[in-house]
């Protein structure tokens, strides 16, 4: 990385600043740790990354600043946002800024993009290393200029001396020259209210090529002498290979099978060709096989538990009383659902490995590779190329393995693409969980007096960490799963109501039925659907309007209720309890529902009034209208900003209405679109977005905090239409027809 | 076999069975349409033949018997399509992998339609899916496109 960093300046001459991101800073678990006594607590981003990571900027001749930054696009527009915070505290355009693409052999290791930390975490070490280059700047000027730095400007890439026209552009400045600086602790930063970049709606660097079909994305790169690859996963799920005929394949020209242990694939010069091998390849598979399971609640909650752990504990929870409420609530397995299977393109030849990837912690997927391979980690490459969008934990780690034992058993470059089938059947799940609640109000009925919860999650978190048991190629050829840390159950499981008596109880449970990891919003999506859910619950007991029983809770933050006033005007919240206007004619019920959170209990503070329609016959539920009011700090890009939260509304209305994965003891069943649904144009409900903007407030994360309220609000909103309380997603047709018939 | 893309005549060496989507990508190295599901499913392999939206991951390449238009036909960055200019002016994508088929298939759309209403634009795209959750970009792109050619 040092090595990197000076052949860069060798090749250009220049400012650059070294600078340290705090690897804590991208830990994905909230500040308050999740650890099972059983299992060691690991950094779940950072692994064993050290304790600070080196990034650095650079400022060239030809005035272009260059950032390492380690982070990788994920389709949300973060390094434009990076450039805005850079060109501001530069002084330079914004069009000057490029910001890297991640690749082990130049890149600092800054862990894992995820946990909508890349801008929170990385914008403030980003903003000082720029201040640090223009006092470098102004330092070259002054010498140049002969005068001090205090007579000097600096705007668009120049620097000019106050009060008479000699002026130099940066590049004009720093060619020849090679000054190596660091941030000091006291490099001061520009005031937010002199900001002209940050906050205004910069366009995307990457649509342009996107939009005219040349965007550089992984699915696209070609390398000469590539061959294809495709892969044939065990079926059932754990089956032992036995046999492969290969004269079923015989017609197809230069195909070649790989075997080793489960682990099969085939490899042809065409990419049409390997999909013919792929399927008309005859195996014969021995046992393997899931549980039969019948209704996904049970099924959860009968995975062993690995530990057991009190989020929150305070107070007196032990009697709740006579008139407490108590609720179940089910969330399913979910499935990424990219529109692009993931892929993977691997050059292992010479005890050499390059791989490319749309991972989102290339130095964790490398030293996974490496044991896969059995090449020290120096002779193993990754770097990073976008992808299909990414959403959490999905298959592209797992394609990166199959195409690096493809490509090591033919010793030639391997792409592999997963179908269809195999995205939907193998990629990660989003885990399922149950979450219990009750609790009671105080003695005049309007408080929440005492509240317990139990949340039972395996861990949101399975990612290789380096390990290559945690690899599906691993699986395949025998490598034990390796210990996981517990990771993201809690998160929100703790609401940030104000309650006297109150307990949180994490059960932490075994990888379930279906191997689950990371999928956006980890745990807070589930959690903040049965919190919030409950919450309404509890309202409706204390005969309360939605929104003041949880202002009532929320009294000591004013942001919070600030944020709430904003909703309640964009959204012309009237107050009054819910299901108090039931129509009880059949045809259509209308209803409208209402939910908050500050995610991760310090992040984003966000909150959902929704809209629905009901139709009472058929039991289908159209959203209408989603009015989201959204706080998380200093705003960056509000074009990009509302990109992501209406993003995170449209996913999560999907989410609710319409997804869970279907399995039976083969594994998997919802492997096409047809069987695992998402939204489409006529189901999307209208988005309208109140953005809180404060300058003086640190950036926040804004990549997963809205989709943790659509749920409950969508859930609200039906209880209020027709006073029936859903407590499991998806809330399908089937399903509402069902409840409705029922009362 | 010769089909014709963008313009240009091509001798592809693919077998009649293989779907256009490979022949486009892999022989022509054209990148936008994208392979999403090779079930006709959800779009993102879409191109125009005889005026109309297909999909080319199930469309044997023996079949083509008239000119196929990809994104990459439709404009450039000097000379936009008006879908192109607008699904830019409204930053209508995230990820993007969907956006060459939901480019190609208002285009489509536009030929039929020169201005169709919010009914017409989502009928027409109900078939391309979308995961980042681009919707309400891509139905305002399209309207905006309309309004521009019309």
């Amino acid at each position: 990385m040092i090595l990197a960093r000076r052949d860069f300046l060798a090749r250009t001459g220049g400012i650059v600043v070294a600078f340290a991101i705090p690897a804590a800073a991208f830990a994905q678990t909230s500040p308050t740790k999740p650890a099972g006594p059983s299992v060691p607590e690991t950094n779940p981003l950072g692994g064993s990354a050290p304790s600070n990571v080196d990034a650095w900027l650079a400022l060239d001749r030809n005035g272009i600043v260059t950032v390492r930054f380690g982070k990788v696009e994920l389709g949300t527009g973060i390094a434009t946002a990076i450039s805005q915070i850079v060109a501001d505290e530069l002084d330079v355009p914004v069009t000057s800024v490029k910001v890297s693409e991640a690749d082990t052999s130049d890149t600092p290791d800054q862990g894992y993009t995820a946990g909508s930390a890349s801008l929170s975490a990385g914008a403030i070490p980003v903003r000082q290393a720029a201040a640090e280059a223009r006092l470098a700047v102004l330092d070259l000027a002054a010498t140049h200029f002969g005068v001090s730095t205090d007579q000097l400007t600096t705007a668009d890439g120049a620097v000019t001396v106050r009060g008479d026209n000699r002026r130099a552009t940066y590049a004009q400045l720093v060619d020849g020259q090679t000054l190596h600086r660091s941030i000091a602790a006291a490099t001061k930063v520009k005031d937010p209210d002199n900001y002209r970049v940050v906050g205004k709606s910069i366009p995307r660097v990457d649509l342009p090529g996107k939009v005219y079909g040349s965007f550089p994305y992984l699915q696209n790169m070609r390398m000469p002498g590539m061959l294809h690859g495709r892969v044939i996963r065990p079926s059932p799920v754990g089956a032992t290979l036995v046999s492969v005929d290969e004269k079923s394949i015989a017609g197809l020209p230069g195909v070649r099978i790989v075997k080793r242990d489960a682990f099969l694939g085939v490899v042809a010069p065409s990419e049409w060709t390997a999909i013919q091998a792929m399927r008309r390849l005859k195996v014969t598979w021995t046992g393997g096989g899931l549980e039969p399971v019948t209704d996904i609640a049970q099924a959860v909650r009968s995975v062993p538990m690995i530990s057991e752990r009190a989020v929150v504990n305070t107070g007196d929870v032990s009697t709740l009383g006579k008139d407490a409420l108590s609720a179940t609530y089910v969330w399913p397995y979910q499935t990424h659902g990219s529109i692009g299977p993931s892929c993977g393109i691997a050059d292992v030849r010479n005890g050499k490995a390059t791989i490319w990837s749309s991972t989102q912690g290339i130095f964790f997927l490398r030293s996974a590779i490496a044991t896969l391979l059995a090449l020290p980690n120096s002779a193993v490459r990754v770097r990073y190329a976008e992808g299909s969008g990414c959403y959490g934990h999905n298959g592209s780690d797992d394609a990166a393995a199959d195409a690096a034992l493809l490509s090591q058993a033919v010793g030639a470059p391997v792409r592999v693409q997963w179908m269809r089938e195999q995205e939907h059947g193998w990629d990660p799940k989003g885990p399922a969980m149950v979450l219990s609640h009750s609790a009671a109000l105080d003695a005049a009925g309007q408080r929440i007096a005492t509240w317990r919860s139990d949340v039972w999650s395996p861990s949101h978190s399975t990612r290789p960490q380096g390990d290559v048991g945690n690899l599906l190629a691993g699986k395949l050829i025998n490598v034990p799963a390796a210990k996981i840390a517990f990771v993201g159950g809690d998160r929100d499981a703790k609401v940030n109501y104000q309650i006297p008596n109150y307990r949180v109880t994490m059960h932490n449970l075994r990888d379930g039925f279906l191997h689950s990891s990371a999928m956006r919003g980890l745990g807070g999506t589930q959690n903040t659907f049965a919190n919030e859910s409950f919450m309404d619950e509890l309202a409706a007991a204390a005969k309360a309007d939605p929104l003041a029983f949880r202002r009532a809770h929320l009294a000591n933050d004013a942001r919070a209720l600030d944020l709430l006033a904003a909703l309640a005007k964009l959204g012309a919240w009237q107050a009054r309890p819910a299901a108090a206007n039931i129509d009880p004619s059949p045809g259509t019920a209308r209803g409208r529902g209402l939910s908050f959170v500050r995610y991760e209990n310090t992040e984003a503070y966000v909150a959902c009034i929704a809209d629905v329609l009901v139709d009472r016959k058929t039991g289908n539920v159209r959203v209408e209208k989603l009015a989201i009011a959204h706080d998380c700090g200093l705003i960056v890009n509000p074009n990009g900003l509302r990109n992501q939260i209406e993003g995170n509304a449209i996913q999560a209305t999907s989410r609710t209405l319409k997804e869970s994965v279907a399995f039976n003891t083969s594994g998997v069943t919802s492997l096409d679109w047809h069987s695992y649904p998402i939204v489409r144009f006529s189901e999307v409900p209208d988005v309208q977005i109140v953005l809180i903007d404060r300058p003086h407030e640190p950036i926040l994360g804004a990549g997963e905090a809205t989709t943790t309220v659509i749920a409950p609000a969508i859930g609200n909103a039906i209880h209020d239409a027709t006073g029936i309380r859903l407590r499991e997603v998806p809330f399908t047709a089937n399903r509402v027809a069902a409840a409705l018939r029922s009362v | 076999m010769r089909i014709t893309v963008n313009g240009k005549a091509h001798d592809v060496r693919a077998t009649p069975e293989t779907p256009l989507l490979y022949v486009l990508r892999d022989e022509l190295e054209l990148d936008g349409p994208k392979f999403g599901c090779g079930l006709a499913q959800c779009g993102a392999c879409t191109v125009i033949v005889k005026g109309r939206a297909v999909r080319s991951c199930v469309l044997p390449v023996a079949s083509v018997d008239s000119p196929v238009t990809t994104v990459e036909g439709l404009g450039t960055p000097a000379h936009p399509h008006p879908v192109q200019r607008a699904f830019i002016a409204e930053q209508a994508a995230q990820c993007g992998y969907c956006t060459s088929g939901m480019v190609v298939a208002a285009a489509a759309l536009l030929e039929q339609h020169h201005a169709p209403t919010d009914a017409q634009i989502h009928q027409a795209l109900e078939g391309n899916l979308c995961r980042c959750g681009s919707h309400l970009r891509i139905t305002r792109a399209v309207r905006r496109a309309a309004g521009e050619s019309a």
